[in-house]
């Protein structure tokens, strides 16, 4: 569904934590409008191309463009102003804040759009009556929902979602999908990055398979078959 | 022979006493290896300094050997602070409790109890190790910044308490008057060996410690608590024994100090300005090395020597300096040395030597 | 001065303590950050409202209008320009600036303003007491009180129920996933610093106003406040008001006893709080 410029546009990007360099030559493009799933092993590097996107990777090189503008330099809260909202690996939420009040300091940066505190109830009812909980009194599943609705408080143009399944029952992972095209209809570009592969392929427009610091496969899902994607995502070398 | 360096100061390296001590992988092909042509100049030069200072009663005047004297005492405060924080975590703000019980004690030891003064000097030391056991365990409640507070309250009690206690002079002092035995000239060369031996044996002792297991441990334990007690490292142990070491060692600078001064206050002997002096001496020097008291404290003497006519601001200089030294150059000016060529005077790390790869589809 | 008069002596002196403690408390609570500069910031507000005394005529308790805010400014710049860079790790950096600061703060009020004592006159206010049944209130320690309270409470609806307040906490919980919900954390670590400074301004004025003061103070003020947080418990403001007034009653009533026993009492109840309660009256169960 890529129509015109891409919306985030990675190119050679490199990223390391202290010496270990964990990116390589990392080029993927995101258009507006679109769902992109990132799947990949463990320590394949997902995670750290989110953060990388987001602004919380100190080291990099390579080129970061997000609408046109480039992104080197421009301080993580500031992404946020622009459009770039990341839900952390692990959830986050803040323990010493209700749930309202985290949905409340999600729209810290004040971007305008149609997610608000009501809405966000809307789209995760199981949230509904536990406003005034304490973050940290929540289920796995809630506190996930609770993230994900963070996320969106700063109504984001792009939407990034790391490891939302992780820890979860299928169950509450599929609730947490049938979000999605609620999140797609508003207009946010959504890229998520899955260990569950089959809920990946379902979810997304076009899917990119990340080993070891590389991209090693892209395309849509229907166009590639099982084969091609295992040998992606472990890196079996014939 | 490619040489690994297990304990670099890389956050990421946790486990640097478990890679050191399991070299038993091959032992016939891995050498550990803790001397360099660097560290053997070092004690080469370091013998040397020893017999030119350790006979500077014969060559220099009284009033430079006084000057000497404050500066092996400092030297000996400040290799103790620096093995507390340097090296087991524990920044204490109040050192000056074990100064005051020294000089305190030696008084008492010497004045009330009678016994010879120079010999009373070891004593308070092991009267201050004593008592530092009780307080180690209050204060370990404490963690961080809470517990470097909680050093200074402890002091601040000792010296509220000493000044209230009329047998100790309550608030106006007490002066040595035990030494009045000996003639002026006696005094002050006993003194100054004294202060020589302390300050030297601060640091030899130090080294040494570092260079057994303890040092490990210790390496370990500041690098990764749980990592370091899940290997075995009794850190609760460790830290009270370097506790009570630097309490001792703190006692015995003390004492000779007030030794060498004779007139003994509360608030002198017991002000959180011994504190300042031993933090800046090392973070300027270096902390976590056993070069940077020495540099740090030759540094410190210079100044005190030539800036102090002007009042608090060779104070305020240093304040600065230690400052931007603490956040720009953590390792201290001797770090910025070391790490520029790498040299070491007294290491206490250890390198192990490898075998060269085999040619034949190596790595690099 | 009878026993009852001494336990509310005690009782209002905590409250100048409880102002003292709360910046302490606060630094803390947000960037695991102990200011041990804390009590000299109280004296040099103390010094800056003697500064426009002096120069103004002005009542010292007015000098707040001008003090406060300079500090808040003060405390912003120094967190964002200095202390930002100290902040995490293993804590050694943060004490060694803090520290540092401190003794060049002392020292350059001593170049500045020489050892000696000086004092602010609030004038007939610090005469006048209150008379309860047999006990003699002064106002000033009433209104010292008072103000305290106002300064915790204040501080407490800004954290529960403002903008600010939810960007404080949040940020105190997850410096990084604050900034990915927008939060310039850097700004947030600076303004918990400029109230820690605002309040100690007022710490310290009102403290100049009822002792004498000089260059030295500071230390000691940092290890009421201290106290006051640790016999109070860790994690609670109005805790650390009911440890800032152990703290003034072990004072006063120590006193009591005999001169030289005031402050020392004060310690022994701390050592005590220290030995068999860690985690305080009113606090939370320590986990190290």
């Amino acid at each position: 569904m890529i129509g015109g410029p891409p919306l985030l546009d990675v190119s050679g990007l490199d990223a390391w934590y202290g010496d270990f360099q964990a990116l390589f030559d990392i080029s993927i493009s995101v258009g507006e409008g679109e769902v992109v799933a990132i799947i990949g092993a463990n320590g394949a590097g997902k995670s750290t191309l989110l953060r990388t996107i987001a602004g919380l990777q100190p080291r990099t090189a390579g080129s970061l463009t997000f609408d046109g503008a480039a992104l080197a330099g421009v301080p993580a809260h500031r992404r946020v102003a622009l459009g770039i909202s990341l839900v952390p690996e692990g959830r986050r939420i803040f323990p010493s804040l209700s749930v309202e009040e985290n949905l409340l300091v999600g729209a810290q940066a004040s971007r305008p759009g149609a997610w608000t505190v009501a809405a966000v109830l809307e789209l995760f009812p199981l949230l509904g009556d536990k406003r005034r909980r304490g973050g940290s009194q929540l289920s796995g599943g809630e506190q996930q929902a609770l993230a994900i609705g963070r996320g969106l408080m700063a109504n984001p143009r792009l939407l990034l979602l790391d490891e939302v399944s992780l820890g979860l029952a299928p169950i509450i992972v599929r609730r947490i999908y049938e979000a999605l095209p609620a999140i797609r209809a508003a207009g946010t570009t959504v890229v998520v990055v899955e260990q569950d592969i089959g809920q990946a392929l379902r979810a997304a427009d076009r899917v990119y398979c990340m080993l070891e610091g590389r991209v090693a496969l892209e395309g849509v899902p229907a166009e590639l078959d099982r084969d091609q994607i295992a040998t992606a995502y472990f890196g079996v070398r014939a | 022979m490619t040489t690994l360096d297990p304990d670099r100061a890389d956050p990421t390296q946790v486990d640097s006493a478990s890679s050191a001590a399991s070299t038993g992988a091959s032992p016939s092909h891995v050498e550990v290896e803790r001397a360099t042509a660097a560290s053997r100049v070092g004690a080469g030069l370091a013998l040397v300094a020893v017999v030119v200072f350790g006979s500077a009663p014969l060559w220099a005047r009284t009033s430079v050997l006084r000057t000497l004297i404050g500066f092996f005492t400092l030297l000996a405060l400040a290799t103790m602070w620096n093995l507390l924080a340097g090296y087991a975590g524990l920044v204490s703000i109040g050192q000056q409790a074990y100064i005051g019980i020294g000089a305190y004690g030696l008084y008492w030891l010497s004045d009330s109890a009678g016994l010879d003064p120079f010999a009373a000097v070891p004593l308070a030391a092991v009267v201050a190790a004593v008592i530092s056991v009780p307080v180690a365990v209050l204060a370990f409640r404490l963690r961080g910044g809470y517990f470097a507070i909680g050093t200074w309250v402890i002091a601040e009690a000792l010296r509220l308490l000493v000044a209230n206690i009329s047998q100790l002079g309550g608030g106006s002092g007490v002066t040595v008057t035990a030494v009045s035995g000996y003639d002026r000239q006696t005094r002050i060369y006993l003194t100054y060996w004294l202060a020589f031996t302390v300050g030297v044996g601060a640091v030899t002792l130090t080294y040494l410690l570092l260079r057994r297991r303890l040092g490990l441990a210790l390496t370990a334990s500041r690098d990764s608590e749980t990592s370091a007690r899940s290997l075995g490292v009794d850190v609760y142990r460790v830290k009270l024994l370097v506790y009570v070491v630097a309490a001792f060692g703190c006692a015995l600078a003390g004492a000779v100090i007030y030794l060498n001064l004779l007139r003994i206050q509360p608030d002198a002997a017991f002000s959180v300005n011994w504190s300042a002096f031993m933090i800046f001496i090392v973070v300027i020097g270096g902390v976590g090395t056993i070069e940077g008291p020495i540099v740090g404290a030759i540094l410190f003497v210079v100044v005190q020597e030539t800036l102090a006519q002007y009042g608090a601001w060779y104070l305020i200089l240093l304040g600065v300096i230690a400052v931007a030294i603490a956040l720009r150059a953590r390792h201290g000016l001797w770090g910025l040395l070391a790490e520029r060529t790498g040299i070491s005077l007294f290491p206490v790390r250890r390198r192990l030597k490898l075998p060269a790869p085999p040619t034949a589809g190596g790595s690099r | 001065m009878t026993t009852a008069n001494n336990l509310v002596q005690g009782l209002l002196l905590g409250g100048l303590y409880a102002m003292f403690a709360t910046g302490l408390s606060l630094m803390f609570g947000v960037m695991r950050l102990v200011n041990l500069a804390h009590g000299d910031f109280a004296i040099l507000a103390a010094f800056l409202a003697l500064v426009i005394v002096d120069g103004t005529g002005l009542h010292p308790l007015l000098t707040l209008a001008v003090a406060v805010p300079a500090m808040f400014v003060l405390g912003y710049l120094l967190q964002r320009g200095l202390l930002n860079f100290a902040v995490g790790g293993d804590g050694l950096a943060a004490v060694l600036v803090t520290f540092g600061l401190s003794i060049i703060l002392q020292n350059l009020l001593l170049e500045l303003f020489s050892a000696d004592s000086r004092g602010l006159d609030a004038g007939a206010i610090e005469d006048t007491s209150l008379a309860l049944g047999r006990l003699n209130v002064g106002w000033f320690p009433l209104l010292t009180l008072v103000t305290g309270a106002a300064v915790l409470g204040g501080l407490q609806l800004l954290l529960a129920r403002t903008r600010l307040g939810r960007e404080l906490r949040a940020t105190s919980d997850d410096p990084q996933t604050a900034q990915l919900v927008g939060i310039d954390h850097r700004h947030a670590f600076a303004v918990a610093t400029g109230l820690a400074l605002a309040t100690v301004a007022i710490a310290g004025i009102f403290l100049g106003t009822r002792t004498t003061f000089s260059p030295a103070l500071g230390p000691t003020r940092l290890i009421f406040a201290f106290e006051a947080v640790i016999i109070g418990g860790l994690g609670s403001l109005w805790g650390t008001l009911a440890g800032g007034m152990v703290l003034g009653v072990a004072q006063t009533l120590g006193a009591q006893i005999s001169p030289g026993w005031g402050v020392l009492t004060g310690h022994l109840v701390f050592l005590a709080v220290l030995a068999f309660r860690p985690s305080g009256l009113f606090g939370k169960p320590v986990t190290t």
